[in-house]
């Protein structure tokens, strides 16, 4: 495994898919809609895109893509299947909303916005580290730094309550 | 402020919101499916287990409801395991809306929403699946939001929002015979693109709404999704009373924009100037005139969904397929059990039999690949849907054309892509 994780860095490998919106139908098609076995959704990751993607990713693997990423449906079996093949952060220059809350609210994976240039800068198969309270990227295999776009207030703290559930807001 | 911002406000018992701010609001609907519904018993379930407490109670069972549409009547036995933990589930916390196939009324949660009036004017409706936008025409803000954020929402009664910039799309004109609301929320996601909406609402006005009925303004919020938006909208007028007269007796308290609204973008359309539009494959914003398509080939017509199955659009399909036969494969599957019936009484049911067409029961069905009539390799669809990505409707090789109810109707008639105006004559 790949993934070294330290204090608030994350560390794991780029799978890259340089396209704008992969959409929850590539992601996780309809037909396993049904299935609620989280482990049994990771199989047919992305299955629409790349079919061997679940065999490639390790625990605490990167994905980057494009624009609007995760559009479509509100199904929330997309960041569950992603997450349980071991994707541990998305790096996308957006994303579609419903895919957003979901990945930051049930507490899957982190969306990170990225912008045009650093999605062109990062490559297939890239060791990447993340900081993620100084929204700090390093790009291991070619010693390149890049900013993602910080956390708007009330994602970080879902995000480090794990997400919505354990959160308790002050209304 | 506008009609979106003032519904948010008054649920976050706020004066004043502006777009970007984050608040947390009160919710007065949710609605959940067989796809959304065991995913929220799952969170409960791990809720319990890392608490070592039992939920006994949900928030309010009466702001609940709880349709079975996407893979029922029971595609397979998985499927069918779905169903009956739901009905544990409803009958476990006292929720008595649960609209049951085979039970009486039930269909496809969105159209349950506006036939049986479940949503009214000014609330805030929440709902497990991307196309709760479609109730926004009715007056209300509807939003689509993933199983936790429903799960959360029946265990408090309320649910984080950041207040949607509004973009205002006016369409004037008298609506010609061979125009339908899909056409133009078609011809607006090829304009904006599959993200230009994306975290924003959409609202809609002009001169049209005059003479445009509550199931065609349906299909403009409904497809609002596949522009990224939060929600769609329509501020209600009487034709939303009249609609709402025939179904209900509960009072509400509508909202209206403010005069002095501020709208980030305004967007106006002649409807004289569209065409009937069909989206390619594989995206809902790859569009093209009918005409421009009229050599494509196809081997099946589907009539169905939130989007495409109301009875307007029925009563549409069935003018086209009157005293007419398909050609190629064609199926019809009305939105819900008293759309259905009112297809039946009003003889709609007939025109599609006799034009060879075979009619199903209320179910998402192939619209989302499920079950009752998915695509096989390399098959090419027209339907009255909402989504073409690859994989959509069945196999990643085949193709869907979004269309509206006449445009696929012509299809259907002809075997290729058909212009309404190219049969009738």
């Amino acid at each position: 495994m790949s993934n070294k994780s330290n204090g608030n860095s994350i560390r794991g490998k780029v799978h890259k898919y340089d396209i704008d919106n992969i959409d929850t139908d590539v992601i996780i098609p309809g037909p396993y809609l049904k299935i609620h076995d989280h482990k049994e959704l990771a199989k047919h990751a992305m299955e629409g895109i790349d079919p061997s993607f679940p065999e490639k990713v390790s625990q605490g693997d990167f994905l980057v893509a494009g624009n609007n990423f995760g559009c479509g449906s509100s199904r929330e079996h997309a960041p569950i299947a992603l997450s349980q093949t071991g994707i541990k952060a998305i790096l996308a220059q957006s994303f579609a909303r419903i895919f957003y809350r979901n990945a930051v609210d049930g507490g899957y994976l982190l969306p990170l916005e990225i912008n045009e240039s650093t999605v062109k800068k990062i490559s297939d198969g890239d060791e990447l580290e993340i900081d993620i309270a100084k929204n700090e990227i390093t790009n291991i295999t070619n010693n390149d730094h890049y900013l993602m776009k910080p956390f708007p207030e009330l994602i970080a703290k879902i995000v480090e309550a794990g997400g919505l559930i354990n959160y308790k807001p002050d209304y | 402020m506008t009609i979106t911002e003032k519904i948010l406000a008054r649920a976050s018992g706020k004066q004043k919101l502006s777009p970007g701010d984050v608040m947390f609001a009160k919710v007065d609907k949710v609605m959940l499916h067989d796809v959304s519904g065991p995913g929220v018993i799952k969170v409960f379930s791990e809720w319990e287990k890392k608490k070592g407490l039992k939920l006994k109670q949900i928030w309010d069972p009466d702001r609940v409801w709880v349709a079975e549409d996407h893979f029922v009547p029971s595609a397979d036995r998985i499927s069918a395991e779905n169903i009956s933990n739901l009905s544990n589930f409803t009958k476990q916390y006292g929720i008595t809306k649960h609209f049951k196939y085979g039970l009486g009324q039930y269909g496809i949660c969105h159209t349950l929403s506006h036939e049986e009036a479940l949503v009214l004017p000014g609330e805030v409706y929440v709902g497990g699946d991307s196309h709760t936008n479609t109730t926004g025409a009715i007056g209300a803000f509807a939003a689509g939001l993933g199983h936790t954020d429903i799960a959360y929402v029946l265990m408090n009664g309320q649910i984080w929002f950041k207040v949607p910039e509004t973009m205002l799309f006016k369409i004037d004109g008298i609506k010609p015979d061979h125009i339908m609301a899909k056409d133009i929320i078609l011809k607006i996601i090829g304009d904006i693109g599959t993200d230009g909406a994306n975290y924003k609402a959409m609202q809609f006005a002009g001169s049209i709404m005059k003479h445009l009925p509550m199931e065609e303004r349906l299909t403009l919020t409904n497809m609002t999704t596949e522009a990224g938006a939060k929600n769609g909208i329509i501020e209600p007028d009487e034709t939303t009373y009249a609609y709402l007269r025939e179904r209900t007796h509960t009072k509400y308290s509508p909202m209206h924009g403010d005069p002095d609204a501020h709208y980030t973008e305004v967007f106006t359309y002649e409807i004289e100037k569209l065409e009937p539009t069909v989206a390619k494959p594989f995206s809902p914003g790859n569009i093209s005139a009918a005409r421009d398509l009229q050599g494509t080939e196809l081997n099946k017509a589907y009539i169905g969904s939130c989007t495409g199955a109301k009875l307007e659009d029925l009563r549409a399909a069935a003018e086209i397929l009157k005293d007419r036969k398909v050609k190629i494969r064609t199926q019809v599957l009305p939105a819900a059990q008293s759309i259905y019936m009112k297809a039946l009484n009003e003889g709609l049911i007939n025109v599609f039999m006799q034009a060879g067409a075979v009619v199903g029961p209320p179910t998402c069905g192939a619209c989302c690949g499920a079950h009752m009539g998915v695509l096989g390799k390399d098959e090419v669809c027209i339907s009255t849907t909402n989504r073409n990505f690859p994989g959509r409707m069945g196999h990643v090789e085949s193709k869907t054309y979004l269309a509206s109810p006449i445009v696929v109707a012509a299809s259907a008639v002809t075997g290729r892509i058909t212009d309404p105006r190219d049969v009738r004559n």
